[in-house]
């Protein structure tokens, strides 16, 4: 039985005498306020998923090693900036930024490096990339498949939320409707090939970093889940169909409160609208499962060390608002990609969180407090009223291609720094509390200025190796994939056998979509 | 003043230039924000055009070294080497030196206060138009 240190039995949920209330309801229950599942932490802990990934395939997949060594559960795939924009290592353009922030992946044959020797059929994997990310997928499924692993069996999350790349993270290549397309493409494929993927993670959290509140990260990702329902369904697949394996992405910041009562009311807010707007039938397209990023943009270069302390508040609201994979920052993030020590105390605050902290021995501890019901009902009216908005205004893409939501984050942005110059918000370290210059810098991420080199040797091989005219007929059938109008994504697979590169077949994409500029943010 | 802004390289982290940009123009200067995956040489043709007294970029990619050096190359292929140039971003404590070393005249690390910031770049903008209490150049 579960009990607390002293010895009182703890039940799995509480709720008041006479049953809950239609608005909360039970966990695992319609409309899921309370959380996704019945037991949630009591039967299972959330993943533990550091996002990680720099220099060649395998310099990341030691890292991978390592961090599964540590007690991780899962993967989270961190590609560099190239392979994200469709540029192979030895473009150009790529220079200097090849391994720098993610790992470089320019074929299927450095994904599969990427996952030498780990177990692909026990492991679950997220996979951060968007504008590319039907390219990915395939050089993945590829990968698998060499090691005789089965589709079906395959777990993880494709980030594939473009719309958000326009909005705030701004790794976009083609302009917003092609950029659906192939999202869609991945769903309707997935739909039918990966029933343990998620093919898209419909994502609040870069808005947020971007500088938006609470209220606007839940709003602009509710309008975005809309965005794509109305997207898939108008190519003919049924809500149902995909909606169960659409997951979602928040930041969790460190207004405690307001961030467990966000994710609560996200909950309920989704079912309402796969209820009522789609007319859901299966249960599974109303229960919103999410991914908690902890947030980069609360932590601070000066005293770094407090940022272990953030990270932990930070962790502990995604706990508490019931999240199924955390991320945890690394203290030195501020600074530089962190270090292996910083990403080995990141697990290890989600660890003392799970298991010494008591926390996940009830489901939604924070029910019933006035203050947080409350709270989540604002949040609620207050999301629902920017998507109402966003709706008479022309829908979410509209606005999006009008720069509209970009203009409202970045007002947000400069208020918040604004309060932060007066002195109205408090951050320890920076305008309270301040060192004098006295505190040393912690040892930093050393990067290998090797890796990139490696990375276009590496490439210069293969491209030797393959045979170049089974690689060009393929790069001809994406094209005329993408005219013809069907799913790209076998195309993608046939390309990605035959040893072409990320940046040939997104040349291809270029060609055919053309390649977005955004409107003057001003 | 005019101070050109832009995202050089592929990152696309813009909430600390769109922030430095509204700071500036709140405090009277006349801010030209280029964007995002701006080349050297664009940056550079951008400020000799707009006749910028500063020119300032924001890398959070951790290539803020090898883009410095290139503007710095591409400014003074261009002829306009006196134009200064700043540099926002996440940059680790030892790269200041490099970077003042590539004629770098100011370095803004993020969690540098805004107030800081606007201060920092319109000084730099000042010194560099009245060489005299500079002893620089242009």
């Amino acid at each position: 039985m579960t009990s607390t240190d002293s010895g009182i039995p703890v039940e799995p949920w509480y709720e008041p005498p006479g049953g809950p209330s239609p608005a909360l309801g039970r966990p695992g229950e319609p409309p899921f306020t309370r959380g996704p599942y019945r037991s949630m932490y009591r039967e299972r802990l959330w993943t533990m998923r550091q996002y990680s990934g720099f220099g060649s395939a395998e310099d990341t997949n030691q890292r991978y090693r390592y961090l599964l060594g540590q007690g991780q559960t899962a993967l989270s795939v961190a590609f560099d900036l190239p392979t994200q924009l469709g540029y192979d290592s030895s473009h150009e353009l790529a220079g200097h930024e090849v391994g720098r922030v993610g790992v470089a992946i320019d074929t299927a044959d450095d994904m599969a490096d990427l996952f030498d020797g780990l177990p692909l059929a026990d492991l679950s994997v997220n996979f951060t990339i968007n504008a590319t990310a039907p390219i990915m997928l395939a050089f993945y499924l590829v990968a698998a498949e060499r090691r005789g692993a089965d589709p079906a069996a395959l777990a993880g999350t494709l980030q594939n939320d473009i719309l958000k790349e326009f909005l705030a993270r701004k790794l976009y290549v083609f302009p917003p409707r092609p950029s659906l397309r192939l999202a869609g493409d991945v769903v309707e494929y997935s739909a039918r090939e990966l029933p343990r993927f998620n093919p898209i993670s419909v994502t609040g959290y870069h808005a947020r970093e971007a500088g938006c509140d609470a209220v606007q990260e839940l709003g602009l990702t509710m309008a975005a889940a809309i965005a794509y329902a109305e997207h898939f369904t108008a190519r003919g697949l049924a809500f149902d169909s995909f909606a169960p394996r659409l997951s979602f992405h928040f930041s969790s910041q460190l207004d405690l409160f307001e961030e467990v009562a966000k994710v609560r009311a996200a909950r309920r807010l989704w079912y309402q609208i796969a209820t009522g707007r789609f007319g859901a039938t299966q249960e599974g397209s109303g229960r919103l499962r999410f991914f908690s990023g902890c947030s980069g943009a609360t932590l601070t270069a000066q005293q770094p060390l407090n940022n272990v302390v953030r990270s932990a508040l930070q962790c502990l609201a995604a706990v508490l608002g019931g999240a199924q994979s955390i991320h945890v920052m690394g203290y030195d993030e501020a600074l530089e990609i962190p270090t292996e020590e910083s990403v080995r105390l990141a697990l290890r605050t989600q660890q003392i969180i799970a298991y010494e902290s008591g926390v996940t021995r009830t489901v939604d501890p924070l029910a019933g407090s006035y203050f947080v019901e409350s709270l989540t009902d604002q949040l609620q009216q207050r999301a629902t009223a920017l998507i109402e908005q966003i709706d008479a205004a022309g829908g979410y893409v509209r606005l999006l291609e009008q720069g509209v939501p970009q203009r409202w984050i970045a007002e947000s942005a400069y208020a918040a720094e604004r309060a932060t110059a007066s002195g109205e918000k408090v951050r320890v370290g920076v305008n309270r509390f301040a060192a004098d210059g006295g505190e040393p810098a912690p040892r930093l991420f050393t990067v290998d200025e090797t890796a990139a080199s490696r990375q276009r040797a590496r490439l210069a091989q293969r491209l030797a190796a393959r045979d170049a005219a089974a690689a060009k007929h393929e790069l001809s059938r994406v094209r005329e994939a993408v005219a013809a109008g069907g799913n790209t994504m076998p195309a993608f697979l046939a390309a990605a056998r035959a040893g072409c590169t990320v940046g040939e077949i997104t040349d291809v994409l270029r060609a055919e979509f053309g390649e977005y500029t955004e409107p003057p943010p001003w | 003043m005019r101070i050109v802004l832009a995202k050089p390289g592929l990152d696309g982290h813009d909430r600390g230039v769109k922030v430095v940009a509204m700071a500036l123009r709140d405090a009277g200067a006349e801010v030209v924000y280029l964007g995002l995956r701006q080349t050297p040489d664009q940056i550079v043709a951008a400020a000799r055009a707009e006749d910028a007294d500063v020119i300032g970029i924001s890398v959070l990619s951790g290539v803020h070294v090898a883009l410095a050096r290139q503007i710095r190359e591409a400014q003074r292929a261009a002829g306009v080497a006196d134009i200064p140039l700043v540099v926002g971003g996440t940059i680790p404590p030892q790269d200041t030196a490099t970077l003042a070393d590539l004629g770098v005249r100011g370095v803004f690390s993020v969690g540098t206060p805004i107030d800081e910031v606007v201060r920092g770049v319109l000084e730099v903008g000042l010194l560099a138009r009245d060489p005299l209490s500079s002893g620089g150049s242009r």
